[in-house]
C-alpha cells in the first residue's frame, strides 16, 4: 500500500467521528501546551537569572580569603586565615593573561551633605570598577588610576545617591562627608538599577584602601580580576594560585571563575525547566490514556470492517499499520494545536505580565511534539495489534 | 483451478471437537458457476470462507491454479486472496464513511496499484455497474441493490478468477436479487468461477452445477 494512502484512509476514521477525535486530540493539546507553558517560563527565568549574572563579563574571576574545606580539629593559629591585602591585588596585575584587578570592600555608611543626611551602599574599589561591574560614568570620572596605599579621598556617587543628596545641583567638585570623612566628589555613574535586589544606584565609590579604613577592615572582601579572553582559564588559574600561594605560604583563599559559576548556575536552572516541563507532562500521560481509550473502541466498533479489509487482501501488518497511524495522527494534531496554543498563551502572558520572562527554544517545541507523537504510537500499539490478530471470518461475522 | 483433497474442518466448542466439514472431495474450473445449498450449520459457509483463505482446513489440499495454498502464511494467503479472489457479502459490508468509488477502489489502494491506474479502473466499474451517478454518495445514501451492485464493482476490480459469494441476495426484494444475480451470472462469461452459498433453491437452480450439503458433506452434486 503507498505511504500517501495509508494516511488518507487512517484519517478517514477520525474525519468521520469529528467530534470524538476533537475530543481525543484536545487530551494531548493540553498536555502540549502545559509543557510547553511551563518550560517557556523555565527557559525564560533561566534566561533571565543568566543574563543579570553575565552582564558583569564571563571572563572574570572573583577571589575572596578563606578556603573551602572541612577538616577534624581546630588548627589554631597555623589554621588562620590570612586577609587578602591591597598588595596581593596589585601583585596579580603583572601575572600573563591578566587584564586588570580590581580590589574590592563593601559596607554602609552614613553619607552628609549641606545638612542632609542619607545611609547607603559604600563600595571601595579602584579605577577598573565600572568595567567589573559594566556600569558606566555619567559625569566627570571615576577614581583615578594611582597607587592605593596614596590614594586620594575622592567620592563617586550613584545615580540615586545623587539624585537624594544633590537634587539637580551639580555635585563635582563640592565636598561630601562619607562616613565621617571629607571626600571631594569627582564623578557620578548613569543609572543602573536593580541586579538581584540590590539598588546599585544608592551607592557610591570611594578608593579601597580608604574603604578598609573607613570600615576598620583588616582586608580585602574580594578581588575581582579580569582575563584576556583568549586565555586557558585553567592556566589563570594556576598562575593566580602560585602567585597568591607565595605570597601567603599556602592556599588561603578561593577562586571563583564566573564563567564556572555560570555554568553551575545554568546546570540547576535547567534541572528546574525540566521539572516544570515533567510536570506538564503528566497531563500529557492523560492524554495519551484518553487515545488508549478511543482506540480500543474504534477496534470494537470496526470489527466488522477489519475482517472485510483481511477479506479484500489486507495483510495482518497493513491492518497494524492503520490502527497505529490513526493514532499517531490523533496525537500529532493534537500537539500541533497544543504547540500553538501553548506558544500563543506564552506570548500573551508576556503582552501582559511584560516582567515575566517567557522564551520557547524550538527545541523544546519539536521534542514535545516528538513525545506526543511517541505517546500516540504507544498508545497506538496495544489496540492496533489486537486489530492485526482478529480473526477475519470471526470478524466478518461480528455486527 | 480449484481442488479440494479430503480437506476437513473441524472446530472445538468447549471440550467437543465438531467436524463442520468433512472429507471434501470438490474441483472447481475456470469460469464454473457452482451453487452450494443446504440446511443452516451445514458448514456451506465454512467451505466458501475455506475456499476464499479466510480459514485454514484441519487437513487435507487445497490447491489454487495447481499451488499448494494450504500451508501458506498471512502474508502469503492475503496475497492470494487480493489477486484472486472476490468476497460477495450478504449485509454488503461496505465501509460507511467512504464514498461509493473510495469502496471499489478499496482492494486496488491495499494492493499497492498507482493512483491513476485505479482512477481508470474504478471509473470502468462504477460505468459497467450503472453507478456512475453515485460516485460521491456514502453507502447510507445508496439503495440496497445499489450498494451490493458497489460490493460487486469491489470484488470485480482486481479482476480476481473466483468469486465468492454468500447470500448475495438475502437482504433484497426478489426483483433486486434478480438483477444482482443476473450481474454475477455475467462475470462467469468472462472466465471467472462464480461460488454463490444460498438456501434459496429458485437461485440455486440456476447454476449449471449445484451443491447439496448436510452435516458438513456434499450429499449430492448435478
Amino acid at each position: 500500500m503507498l505511504t500517501s494512502d495509508l494516511i488518507r484512509l487512517s484519517i478517514s476514521s477520525p474525519l468521520a467521528y469529528r467530534m470524538r477525535s476533537l475530543l481525543t486530540g484536545l487530551g494531548i493539546a493540553i498536555g502540549i501546551t502545559a509543557v510547553i507553558l511551563l518550560t517557556s517560563i523555565g527557559e525564560g527565568l533561566h534566561q533571565f537569572v543568566l543574563s543579570e549574572f553575565s552582564q558583569f563579563g564571563t571572563n572574570l574571576i572573583s577571589i575572596q580569603p578563606g578556603k573551602t574545606q572541612v577538616q577534624g580539629a581546630n588548627v589554631g593559629i597555623f589554621g588562620s586565615v590570612r586577609p587578602l591585602s591591597i598588595e596581593d591585588a596589585m601583585a596579580l596585575r603583572h601575572l600573563p593573561n591578566v587584564e586588570y584587578v580590581d580590589p574590592s570592600v563593601t559596607g554602609n555608611a552614613e553619607l552628609r551633605f549641606n545638612g542632609k543626611t542619607r545611609r547607603t551602599m559604600v563600595i571601595g574599589g579602584g579605577h577598573n570598577l565600572p568595567r567589573v561591574m559594566a556600569s558606566r560614568v555619567q559625569l566627570g570620572s571615576f577614581l583615578p588610576d594611582e597607587e592605593p596605599a596614596s590614594a586620594r579621598a575622592f567620592v563617586v556617587l550613584g545615580a540615586k545617591a545623587r539624585e537624594e543628596l544633590y537634587a539637580g545641583q551639580n555635585p563635582l567638585g563640592s565636598y561630601l562627608k562619607v562616613g565621617g570623612q571629607r571626600y571631594r566628589v569627582i564623578g557620578v555613574m548613569e543609572p543602573k538599577g536593580q541586579i538581584l535586589g540590590f539598588d546599585m544606584d544608592d551607592t557610591v565609590f570611594i578608593p579601597a584602601a580608604r574603604a578598609m579604613e573607613l570600615f576598620n577592615r583588616p582586608g580585602l572582601m574580594e578581588i575581582h580580576l579580569s582575563y584576556k579572553a583568549s586565555a586557558d582559564l585553567d592556566s589563570v588559574l594556576r598562575s593566580i594560585t602560585e602567585a597568591l600561594k607565595e605570597r601567603h605560604g599556602r592556599v588561603d583563599f578561593t577562586l571563583t571563575p564566573q564563567a564556572k559559576a555560570l555554568e553551575v548556575l545554568g546546570s540547576v536552572l535547567d534541572v528546574i525547566t525540566f521539572a516544570v516541563g515533567a510536570l506538564g507532562g503528566i497531563s500529557l500521560l492523560v492524554g495519551g490514556v484518553g487515545i488508549l481509550t478511543i482506540m480500543t473502541m474504534a477496534v470494537s466498533e470496526r470489527t466488522n470492517e477489519i475482517g472485510l479489509l483481511r477479506a479484500l487482501g489486507a495483510k495482518q501488518k497493513q491492518v497494524l499499520m492503520l490502527f497505529l497511524i490513526e493514532a499517531m495522527l490523533l496525537s500529532a494534531l493534537g500537539g500541533l494545536a497544543g504547540l500553538a496554543l501553548g506558544f500563543g498563551i506564552a506570548q500573551g502572558l508576556h503582552e501582559f505580565i511584560p516582567a515575566l520572562p517567557v522564551h520557547t527554544p524550538w527545541q523544546f517545541a519539536a521534542l514535545a511534539e516528538l513525545v506526543a507523537i511517541g505517546i500516540g504510537l504507544a498508545a497506538g500499539v496495544a489496540p492496533a495489534r489486537r486489530a492485526a490478530r482478529l480473526d477475519p471470518v470471526d470478524a466478518l461475522r461480528t455486527e | 483451478m480449484i481442488s479440494l483433497e479430503h480437506v476437513t474442518r473441524n472446530f472445538a466448542v468447549g471440550d467437543l471437537e465438531v467436524s463442520a466439514l468433512r472429507d471434501i472431495n470438490l474441483t472447481i474450473a475456470a469460469g464454473d458457476y457452482v451453487s452450494i445449498m443446504g440446511p443452516s450449520g451445514s458448514g456451506k459457509s465454512t467451505l466458501l470462507n475455506l475456499i476464499g483463505l479466510l480459514d485454514r482446513p484441519s487437513s487435507g489440499i487445497y490447491r489454487l491454479d495447481g499451488r499448494d495454498v494450504t500451508s501458506l502464511d498471512d502474508e502469503e494467503q492475503a496475497k492470494v486472496r487480493s489477486e484472486k479472489i472476490g468476497f460477495v457479502f450478504q449485509s454488503f459490508h461496505l465501509v460507511p464513511r467512504l464514498t461509493a468509488s473510495m469502496n471499489i477502489e478499496l482492494p486496488l489502494i491495499l494492493a499497492g496499484i498507482p493512483p491513476d491506474d485505479r482512477k481508470a479502473r474504478v471509473e470502468e466499474l462504477l460505468q459497467d455497474y450503472g453507478l456512475a451517478d453515485r460516485t460521491d454518495h456514502r453507502p447510507d445514501q445508496l439503495s440496497g441493490g445499489q450498494r451490493q451492485r458497489v460490493a460487486i464493482a469491489r470484488a470485480t476490480s482486481m479482476h480476481p478468477a473466483v468469486l465468492l459469494a454468500d447470500e448475495p441476495t438475502g437482504n433484497l426484494d426478489q426483483a433486486t436479487g434478480r438483477e444482482v444475480i443476473g450481474l454475477l451470472e455475467k462475470l462467469t462469461e468472462q472466465h471467472v468461477a462464480l461460488i454463490l452459498v444460498t438456501h434459496d433453491p429458485m437461485i440455486g437452480s440456476r447454476a449449471k452445477r449445484q451443491l447439496h450439503m448436510v452435516d458438513g458433506q456434499i450429499v449430492s452434486q448435478t
